[in-house]
């Protein structure tokens, strides 16, 4: 049962960074990338790893999206 | 044409890859040095979360050497987003009154939490690296709903050092006091699973918290500047 | 290939196929575009797969983690430890790489005026 919902998990963090690589609109594909961050977070809990779960949540999903998205707004916010 | 030519070289990766992955099976870790600092870590450093232990103990002058890089990179970063133009005073657009009155309510208690992250990082998962992590968003919410207001420089630089100082402080101690290596555990153990035990690495985790809060706080501040 | 078959494959290979799903979409992201950020924002997919596959290379089967959160837990089948701390470790530094990244990437937009990496090269100075 818990292999069904790991691998729910998965197949979802594979389509979020497959829609960071689509999008045109940045931030949208850094949001997609927030997403990764954030499933991966919850994979780590899975793995046995809360402290690497809490630094993943606490840097990945938060601050690295807070960095894009005020370099985004310091240039352009879409490709070509 | 270039993404042929990409896919052609990810896929002979792969194949390398999954080669490679045949000798590791997925659930058997065979590592015998992690099960000697399961089997002896608690006894050695006193810490009862084992990865807080390899990280400040067993580890300790790797993390020394990190947080050097993180010194480094937002020196760096202070250094080519620097410029010597003046700075314009503009007029800020304030933020709505929701937002401006949850930033100041949430503001405190997440700083809280940060601090209990790194207060009891070896007793429960968390530590320095988290609990700061968490501090610097708190800043990250005080930028997005109070504009306009911004950490002191000169405040945020001095918390950081202070905090590099202590690690280093307290790692010669040890090699003057117990003698042997770098960071060595001097201080009393106490008993397992109170707050006050494991010796140094409370205090080495609150002065790591304090370094990369304001480390963090400061680079998300040079990189929001004059952006508005 | 009957249910069983398909459970067991899952249970050996779903955290590989992850971790090497994020690695390589992160690499032809860093091969393919040409938008600086896109780049950038590759290389941090890419560093997260990375960390995935190392903490799932020390799992193991039923394990527990790695705290001894009461005087009761026995040490047995606790998961690695060691690479759980390099990941740690890991996270933090890239964080830091990634914000230096991006401010070399603001300031050749305030030269340039583009984040085009063909343009960039063809303007030169």
């Amino acid at each position: 049962m818990m292999i069904i919902v790991v691998s729910l998990f998965v197949l979802l963090m594979l389509v979020a960074a497959v829609a960071a690589l689509i999008f045109k609109d940045l931030m949208s594909a850094v949001i997609a990338a927030c997403m990764v961050s954030l499933i991966a977070s919850i994979l780590f809990y899975f793995l046995q790893a809360p402290d690497v779960a809490m630094a993943e949540a606490s840097i990945g999903a938060a601050l690295i999206t807070a960095v894009f998205i005020v370099a985004i707004r310091r240039t352009e916010r879409f490709e070509e | 044409m270039r993404s042929i030519i990409s896919i052609f070289l990810l896929v002979v990766i792969a194949w390398g890859m999954i080669t490679v992955l045949q000798e590791i099976p997925f659930g058997s870790s065979e590592t015998r040095v992690g099960q000697r600092y399961i089997d002896q870590g608690r006894e050695e450093t006193g810490a009862a979360n084992i990865v807080t232990s390899v990280v400040l103990n067993y580890r300790g002058f790797d993390t020394l050497g990190e947080i050097t890089v993180l010194f480094v990179a937002a020196i760096g970063l202070g250094a080519v987003l620097s410029t010597n133009r003046k700075k314009k005073k503009r007029e800020i657009e304030s933020a709505s009154l929701v937002l401006y009155t949850g930033c100041r309510f949430l503001f405190p208690l997440i700083l809280l939490f940060g601090a209990y992250i790194f207060i009891h990082g070896h007793l429960t998962p968390g530590g320095g690296f988290q609990g700061g992590a968490i501090v610097a968003s708190a800043f990250v919410l005080v930028y997005l709903g109070c504009r306009g207001r911004r950490i002191s420089e000169t405040g945020s630089k001095a918390v950081e050092s202070l905090g590099g100082l202590i690690f280093i402080g307290i790692g010669l101690a040890g090699l003057a006091v117990g003698g042997r290596y770098f960071l060595s555990n001097f201080l009393p153990k106490g008993e397992l699973n109170t707050l006050f035990s494991a010796g140094v690495i409370p205090i080495l985790y609150i002065a790591i918290g304090f370094k990369v809060g304001s480390e963090l706080a400061g680079v998300i501040d040079h990189l929001i500047e004059d952006s508005e | 290939m009957d249910i069983q078959g398909v459970i067991h494959f899952m249970q050996n290979y779903t955290y590989y196929i992850g971790a090497f799903g994020l690695i390589f979409i992160g690499l032809f992201i860093m091969l393919v575009k040409r938008n600086l950020i896109k780049v950038i924002l590759g290389l941090s997919i890419l560093e997260t797969g990375v960390n995935l596959f190392l903490v799932s290379v020390g799992y193991i089967s039923k394990g527990t983690a790695p705290i001894f959160s009461n005087a009761s837990i026995e040490g047995k089948s606790m998961v690695d430890p060691v690479p759980q701390a390099l990941v740690l470790t890991a996270i933090v530094i890239g964080v830091a790489v990634l914000a230096l990244a991006l401010s070399l990437a603001v300031r050749l937009y305030q030269h340039y005026g583009t984040l085009d990496l063909r343009q960039i090269r063809e303007q030169r100075w």
